[in-house]
Order: C-alpha cells, then structure tokens, then sequence
C-alpha cells in the first residue's frame, strides 16, 4: 500500500538554527501518527511545512506517492490536507460560518458572498459533530475553548480532508470536550483519513494514535508502533532522545 | 430531533428591530448636536439652505473615509490621502487645461474633456495607492512610514505639476461634479428618492425571505413595516428638505440671462440632489456591499481580526494589503473630482489636512484602530459630524483655533465613549 504522506529526509533552518534537520515520516490512510517531542522539538515546524504554513530547505514531499509542490498553505488545501492548529486559527471578529468558510466562501450566481447558504452549511455541519452549539451569530471571540475548537475541527471536516494535521487539539479543553474530540478521531480513521496528531501527553496518544514519532531538536528519534512500545520507553525517547534497546 | 431555528427572547423594541445600538447612539448624537446648534443660532442650522451644504462639504471627506475603514481595519493607516488628493486633483487640471486642449487639440470645453481628466486621474490614484500598498504588504515597510512619506511627496508633485500655480477654470462640464455647479433639479431628485426609497425596502424584504428560505429566525412581521416605513421615509425626507432649498433669484436671473432669455416673473427652481452627494450614495453603497457580500471584504475584515488566521487559511494578504491601498487611491482621485469641481479650479492647498478629517472620521464612526471593525455608514456619519460641528460653530461665532480645539477634544472623547461602550457591552459587539 502507498503512503497517503511520505515526507522525505526535510530541513529547514531559521538563520543558523536548525529546527528540522532530516526528518522522513509516513503517514497511511485511516491511520493516526502522534508526533511527540519537548518544546522547541520541530514538531510543529514539520507539520507547518506540509500544512504550507513554512517553505522547506530542501527535502522532498509525496502525496499518494506523487511528488508534490507545497509552497503555501493553499497548496497544502489543494491536496487536501487541512490543518487544526494550536492556536486555533479563527479570525476572532467573524462568526462561526465565516470562520468555517473563511478562504473559500459559498458564493451565488453574481459572485456575492451566500451568507445565508454558509450558515445553513454550517448549521448541518455542527448539528453533527457539536449538538449543543448554538452561537451562529456571535463572533468567535464569544465562544468556549471548545465551541472554537469544534468550529476548527467542523473546517476541515466539511471540506474533506484526506490528510488532517492537528496540532494540540486538546490542550485548551476540557475533559468532556477532550472526549468528543477523541470521538471524533475515532471516526474520521473509520472514513479513511490519515491524521498527524501532535501532543505533549503521551498518555493521550498512547490512546489515540497507531504509530508514534519522537523529536529531540530537530532531528527524528524514531517511530514505534503503539503495540509495541511502553510508555516509559516513549518518555525515555523524548528526554534521552535515543530508542529503546530491545532485548535481542 | 427538531432542527428548527432558536427563539432569542427579545426584550426591547431595539433588539426586536435588530438595530445597532451603536449606531443608534451615533445618530443620537448628531441628533442633539443639530438641534442644540439650532437652538443656538435661533433656527439657522436646520434650514434646508445649511443641510443643503452641510451635505456638499462633507461629500470629499466622506467618499474618502469610506476608504480608510478598509485600511484601519486591516490594522494600517494612510496618513497621505489630502496630499494624494492634491496630485490627483493637479493632473486632473493638467489634463483638461493642457492637455486635451493643446495636445489633443481638442480646444476647450470638449465633451470628451472631463471623461478623459477623470479616467486619468482615478488611474493616477489608483496606481499610486496600489504603489504604497505594495510597499506596506511586500516591502513590509510600516503603512504610517510609507504613507507619512507619501503626506510629503504627493503633496509636492502636486505642487510640481503646476508650477505651484492655481488652474483654472476647469472645464464645464468636470464642473457638474461639485456642489451647486451640478444638481438634479426637484423633479428628478424626486425620482431619484423614489427608486431609493422602493430599493431599500426590496432589500430589506429579500434580506427577510433569504433567512426564512433556511428556517431562520426572522423578525415579527410589524418590526419589518416599520423599518421599512423608517428608510424610506428618512430617504424621502431627505430630497424633500433639499428640493425645499430655492435657487437665489438673482442667481436664476443670471441663468437666464447666460441662455439669451429673460426670467419669468415669479419664476422659482429648486437645487435638489447635487450629483457629488449622489456619487457619496453610490460610493457608500459600493463599499457596503465589497464589504459584506465579497470575498475582498470577507478577507479584509478576517485580517484585520486575525492576520495569522487569515494567511493560514490561504489568503494572500499581501496582495489584499495592495488592493486595500489601491481602493484608498482611487476614492482619493474620486474626492480630488468633486473637491476641485466644488472650488471651480485647483489650488495647491486642496486637501490639506484631510488625511486628520478623514482619520478621525472613521474613528468617530466607530472604525477601531486595533483592526477587524467599522462600517462604511458609520464612517461617513462620522464625517458628517465632524462637518456639522466645524460649521455649526463657525454658525454661531466661534474663531477658527477654538474650533480646532473643540474637534479635538470631541475626537478623543468620541473614542473614549466607544472604548466604554465596547467594555460595557463586553465581547459580543
């Protein structure tokens, strides 16, 4: 089976610090890859550069095996990949539909923006992943941690995303948001979906995830199945930064 | 599970008409200033004469405070749009007095004369403010560095283009574009009011049948006749008060006269509806619906909100930087047309300082310098108050420094009752 993802032997520098320096990952659809790390890691560096966000040193990225060009975080919307980021990236000043649409608006035959027809979209949208929200009309900036972050997650939902990045989806919620959004995980892996997750909380992905990858400034650790690996190991990866020694 | 649209509990008439309470506190506002001015002055303000050039002075300003909510709101400024004004307005005369005459050689008052001045000055305008947009959005300068330049420069090619002199006159027919030169006359400002007045209340029914078409929560059936009777009544109201101010007899006279006839006895006319006020509705209308019902202004407002946001989400806002800047340019070339026509030539001092009116216009329309909020409308109430406060003072005896004076302070205070507001009424506004 081909990789949904191949992220090949990536770098990139920020004036003289490296802060991804030749990392190879893959990623196979309907599976769930935790990429772990200390702050300052690369983890989010990486995944901004396959979210478009950050151009590359050098390296190379392959989507369905096909190499891709991903300039711009449009590029990165063109292949599908949507991104839930960290600092959930939500115009505060505009309600849930624009947000949800924001980049790509319904519009009608003139070319006008359908505002009605967005929040109808998004009404049906949030009916299913987040029954209880109710605020369509206030600007985001009035809604919950978790009302944002369902309005984040309802993004990339609704414009399908085959590869979806989320980066620390959990850490503003709480404990009945955070197991919606496990939920939630759940259910996009069963459609096929192939998602990073990037988290502090091992415990977190040793729940969610199949595959974990560890980071220790810049550079890849390794990547171990779930099965296989205890949590102690994974912590000993993370501040050792070096694999487990397998009994041989 | 029912999916039917959510019932809010309304509590008052406002909230059941959905007004703004903002801009209800805005209107009210100017309400109490025009009618203490009136009191003042012993029914002088509020004669259809004084709101007939109320109007007109505050058409240049208003035109271009709609442009510089664009630019507050994507969290700039352009402090240049007086010294741009002055070089469109200079090559603008250039071009109806030098060139088409001379070069052209199509001699003076050519039909073809006026189009052409303003075709060349809207796209001087336009190049100029899309110049100190790419130096804001792909130079990364700061808008204040560039444009605080720009105050200087373009105040000086205008300067330069005519040899520091005054040109004019302009030609005839540029003239119509400013104040009393051009007005509708009484029978088709009437018309005009009228399509007004049936368009608004179309919009506000459609608006009605859009949200109810998706089951949305609309408002009671009365609230909708009542809005509807109170636009179009404010808009018929409005041409009634300017068809209610005659032409001055001896000027009717001298009409008459310039057309070889003699006037009939007891003849009266009307201004009506100046054409430069009605180039203001069409501006306002224009930038309304860019900046409600397109993407352009779907982005503008996303960035100002949240600039990382915005560019994660695939907007090219350094792009959007340039046509923000390039919009600001062309109303400048736009007010530089009825500034100049207004004055009948152009002298080196138009504009000066109007980047202060225009800045403080939007921000006493409630444009917030932290960027991601204002409204076109309350962009150019605001300049209408400033206007209203400048003359109505001047009305009543005060000297030019103490007008200054009391601008300033209102300026300031305007924003402290906005900061107030927006605290009261907490994150939902």
């Amino acid at each position: 089976m081909t990789p949904l993802v191949e992220m090949r032997d990536i770098h990139l520098s920020f004036g003289g610090v490296k802060a991804v320096d030749g990392v190879s990952l893959d990623l196979y659809p309907g599976e769930v890859v935790g990429l772990l790390g200390h702050n300052g890691a690369g983890k989010s560096t990486l995944i901004k550069i396959l979210s478009g966000a950050y151009s590359r040193d050098s390296g190379e990225i392959l989507i369905d095996g096909k190499p891709a060009t991903i300039d711009n975080p449009r590029d990165a919307r063109g292949y599908n990949i949507e991104t839930i980021y960290q600092t959930l990236a939500l115009a505060d000043n505009l309600d849930a539909a624009s947000n949800l649409f924001l980049g790509r608006e319904l519009t009608n035959w003139l070319g006008f923006v359908d505002e009605a027809k967005m929040e109808a979209e998004t009404r049906t949208i949030m009916g299913r992943l987040n029954p209880n929200f109710k605020k369509f009309a206030a600007p985001v900036k009035a809604l919950s941690g978790g009302q944002r972050q369902s309005v984040a997650i309802a993004r990339a939902v609704y414009f399908n995303a085959r590869i979806l990045i989320m980066d620390e989806p959990t850490a503003a919620l709480g404990v009945q948001e955070t197991k919606m959004v496990a939920e939630l995980i759940e259910e996009l892996k069963r459609q096929g979906l192939g998602i990073f997750l990037i988290s502090h909380d091992v415990h977190d992905v040793m729940d969610l995830c199949d595959r974990i990858t560890v980071m220790k400034n810049g550079q890849l650790v390794g990547t171990e199945k779930v099965g296989e690996i205890t949590e102690d190991e994974i912590l000993g990866m993370i501040i050792l930064g070096k694999r487990p020694e397998r009994a041989a | 599970m029912a999916d039917t649209a959510i019932e809010v509990p309304r509590r008052n008439l406002i909230a059941i008409l959905e007004i703004d309470t903002r801009l209800l506190g805005m209107i009210g506002a100017f309400a109490v200033l025009c009618l203490g001015f009136d009191l003042i002055t012993e029914g002088r303000f509020l004669t259809p004469r004084n709101i007939f050039n109320l109007t007109i002075q505050t058409v240049s300003v208003a035109i271009m405070a709609t442009g510089m909510v664009f630019i507050i709101v994507t969290r700039h400024i352009d402090l240049s749009v007086g010294s741009l004004l002055a070089t469109c307005s200079a090559v603008m005369a250039m071009v109806q007095t030098v060139v088409t005459p001379e070069w052209l050689g199509l001699g003076l008052n050519h039909p073809l004369t006026a189009p052409i001045a303003i075709l060349v000055g809207l796209a001087a305008g336009t190049l100029i403010g899309a110049f100190h947009g790419w130096l804001v959005g792909y130079l990364t300068i700061p808008a204040f560095i560039v444009t605080l330049g720009g105050l200087l420069i373009w105040r000086n090619v205008g300067w330069n283009l005519t040899d520091g002199q005054t040109i004019g006159p302009l030609d005839s027919s540029f003239l119509v574009f400013g104040g009393t030169n051009g007005t509708l006359g009484a029978d088709a400002s009437w018309i005009v009011g009228l399509i007004g007045a049936l368009a608004a209340v179309a919009l506000i029914w459609t608006a009605r049948r859009a949200k109810a078409g998706h089951g949305f929560a609309v408002k009671p059936i009365w609230a909708e006749i009542l809005l509807s009777a109170i636009t179009a009544g404010a808009i018929l109201g409005f041409i009634a008060i300017l068809n209610a101010y005659q032409i001055p007899e001896r000027r009717l006279a001298r009409m008459f006269e310039a057309r070889g006839e003699v006037m009939p006895e007891g003849f009266t006319a009307s201004y009506g509806l100046p054409i430069s006020v009605l180039i203001l509705v069409l501006v306002a209308i224009i930038m309304t619906i860019v900046a409600r019902r397109t993407r352009l202004g779907r982005y503008i407002f996303a960035t100002g909100g949240n600039p990382d946001a915005a560019e994660l989400s695939g907007i090219n806002t350094r792009m959007l930087t340039v046509k923000v800047f390039a919009i600001m340019g062309a109303l400048c070339a736009l007010s530089a047309v009825v500034a100049s026509a207004r004055l009948t030539n152009h002298t080196n001092d138009i504009g000066t300082l109007d980047e202060l009116r225009v800045i403080a216009a939007a921000v006493i329309g409630g444009t917030a310098l932290s960027g991601g909020l204002g409204t076109i409308h309350g962009a150019i109430l605001g300049a209408l108050i400033m206007q209203s406060l400048q003359s109505g003072m001047a009305m009543v005896g005060v000297d030019a420094p103490q007008q200054n004076i009391v601008v300033g302070f209102v300026l300031v205070l305007a924003v402290l009752i906005d900061i107030l507001y927006r605290r009261r009424t907490g994150a939902l506004t």
